[in-house]
């Protein structure tokens, strides 16, 4: 097994029609398989365990991933945003690599390593004059691709995903050529996160051609959206609400052609998603829900879905719009207590996955359970249907006096206020609680603000009085990451300042 | 056969990639298919020679076999000796 077959397949269906558009260059799948080819050729000339790519989205992904897939060699898509210190620990943990894209940096942060370094315009120059040299695929190696976590909580840990997992998630998801010719999809996620890899399998073989955006910008994501017509967009939280403020502030760009936004990778506001639902509201969306450790979307939420809570008298439909919907057809999902027993429905505990695409491996140890179930370490609960909602990380839960505590109650009552734009709450250390609840408030500009006694109250009219906030801090946004998901250990700092 | 395997046709360019291993033999235009294609290929059979669809998934009756075309060609699926027929997947909405 081997992704190649995805790129194989397409070329084979399709070779002359556009896959790819990036920086105004178009790609046929033909010519994007005689790429990779080529890319393969090179590589398998090199003294190298790993092909990794230090750079931003470019065409040099997809042939770097395919090319890596064909000359079997592991694929590792870093991410250059890290600081240099954090980066060179990353270099070293590969080394020799085939390094794709910031040679500069690569060769200033490690060198001696054995490292091969090729800039992206010359990877790509000589992928494309090498194709001819191409003989077969190495299907020896079964190991894909080898993703850095972001490492929020500590080192980044190296998740391995196998062929078999990436297929089975595409094989499984996604219906071959199912995408009609005028089919279009922005692409805006880094090529470092798995997203990114899922978004290149994914519409390869549904054949929807990829426009790169390779660095968001609001108003770029909306000129070429109108520009190429797109009709299905991933986006994350953050993502929407800058594209959403620019059509607020008047963006006249024509978006008639999108059909469909899909979202994920950080907590969405309901207020957003309610406002989303209104602007556009001929649009199916779709929330997902996936790790690096499961080859992305374990759950969604489908466009029906979102419509029928959008227009819902029945607070439990109407409530799912804050969920990530049901498990894939293909997964199973439990929720279980701190002991591995399952919970029923209603009851919040750790959410478990258990599924071929779901690998769970890192390069140090296998995370499954002896049943091949994965725990995610996010925490969680499924309603009567089998929706799941999420209720943070399970490292996040506060835990009050032996009492646990989910952040996202406390947030969701926070951030419903009209004068708040955004809000967490962490655990704090507490001498008479061990752990007590702290909040982190950003109010609206030009919002009136709340005093600490106006924002306790608004948590006691609505929750148990263990959610009282025992400090407030008041600040004007939230760190986030990229992927817009909220760094919790920095605001955990906040409060041991 | 085990999945991931991929069986190539006697008679014509049909090439599978096994998803779900089954019992049994599975044949394309009537000749069973092997790992290593034959030198020599004949014609498909009359009675299996409707063709195979790239990228489409073929199971049979009891669902305890499925295939993947990853190559078409002029000859059809059978296990042993009954046609296979193809499975049409319920659409997910797209999440990437």
């Amino acid at each position: 097994m081997n992704i190649s077959l995805i790129l194989e397949m397409a070329a084979e269906a399709a070779p002359e029609r556009i896959g790819l558009v990036c920086d105004g260059r178009r790609w046929t799948y033909g010519e994007l398989l005689a790429a990779s080819r080529g890319a393969a050729a090179r590589l398998m000339q090199y003294d190298c365990n790993f092909v990794s790519l230090l750079d931003e989205s470019s065409e040099a992904a997809p042939i770097a991933l395919f090319g890596a897939a064909l000359a079997g060699i592991p694929y590792v898509p870093l991410n250059y945003r890290l600081a240099d210190e954090d980066l060179a620990g990353l270099l070293a943990r590969i080394a020799p690599a085939c390094i794709v894209g910031d040679v500069e940096r690569a060769r200033r942060l490690n060198p001696d390593a054995g490292h091969t370094c090729v800039d992206r315009t010359s990877f790509v120059a000589a992928a494309e004059s090498a194709a001819g040299n191409f003989d077969a695929p190495r299907d020896d190696e079964d190991i894909t691709a080898q993703i850095f976590t972001s490492g929020t909580t500590g080192t980044p840990k190296a998740a391995l995903l196998r062929h078999a997992n990436l297929l089975g998630y595409i094989l499984g998801t996604v219906e071959f050529c199912s995408a009609a010719e005028t089919d279009a999809q922005l692409v805006c996620v880094p090529p470092y996160h798995i997203a990114g890899i899922s978004a290149l399998l994914s519409a390869f073989y549904a054949q929807r051609r990829i426009v790169m955006l390779p660095a968001f910008e609001p108003d770029d994501w909306l000129h070429l959206a109108a520009e190429e017509q797109i009709s299905n967009a991933f986006l994350v939280p953050t993502m929407l609400a800058r594209i959403m403020e620019r059509i607020d502030a008047g963006s006249t760009a024509n978006l008639t052609a999108l059909r469909a936004i899909a979202y994920g990778g950080g907590r969405m506001p309901a207020e957003l998603i309610e406002r989303a639902l209104e602007l556009f509201p001929d649009t199916a969306f779709t929330n997902a829900y996936g790790l690096t450790e499961t080859s992305s979307t374990i759950a969604l939420l489908g466009p029906e879905d979102h419509r029928l809570a959008q227009s819902a008298k029945d607070p439990a439909v109407s409530a799912r719009l804050g969920s990530v919907g049901r498990p894939l057809p293909t997964v199973e999902i439990e929720i279980r207590d701190a002991d591995g027993l399952p919970l029923p429905p209603g009851e919040s505990g750790e959410i478990y996955v258990r599924g071929e695409q779901v690998s769970g491996e890192y390069r140090e140890r296998s995370a499954l359970d002896k049943d091949g179930w994965f725990p995610t370490r996010d925490a969680g609960w499924l309603d009567d249907e089998g929706y799941l909602f999420l209720a943070g990380r399970a490292d996040d839960v506060i835990v009050r006096g032996g009492e646990n505590i989910s952040p996202g109650e406390i947030e969701d009552v926070l951030t419903a206020h009209p004068a708040i734009a955004d809000a967490a709450a962490v655990g704090v250390p507490s001498t008479e609680w061990g752990e007590a609840v702290g909040i982190a408030v950003v109010f609206k500009p030009g919002a009136e603000s709340l005093d600490d006694d106006a924002l306790r109250q608004l948590i006691r009219d609505r929750l148990r009085s263990s959610r009282l906030p025992e400090q407030i801090r008041l600040r004007d946004e939230l760190p986030y990451n990229e992927m817009g998901k909220l760094l919790r250990r920095e605001v955990r700092n906040w409060f041991n300042e | 056969m085990k999945a991931g395997t991929k069986l190539k046709s006697a008679v014509c360019d049909t090439e599978v990639m096994v998803i779900r291993a089954g019992e049994g033999v599975v044949a394309c235009g009537g000749v069973p298919m092997a790992e290593d294609k034959p030198a020599e290929t004949g014609s498909p059979d009359s009675e299996f020679s409707g063709g195979t669809l790239l990228g489409k998934r073929y199971v049979d009756a009891q669902d305890t076999l499925e295939l993947l075309c990853v190559k078409p060609g002029a000859g059809s699926l059978s296990l042993d000796g009954v046609a296979l027929m193809t499975k049409d997947a319920k659409p997910l909405p797209s999440s990437d």
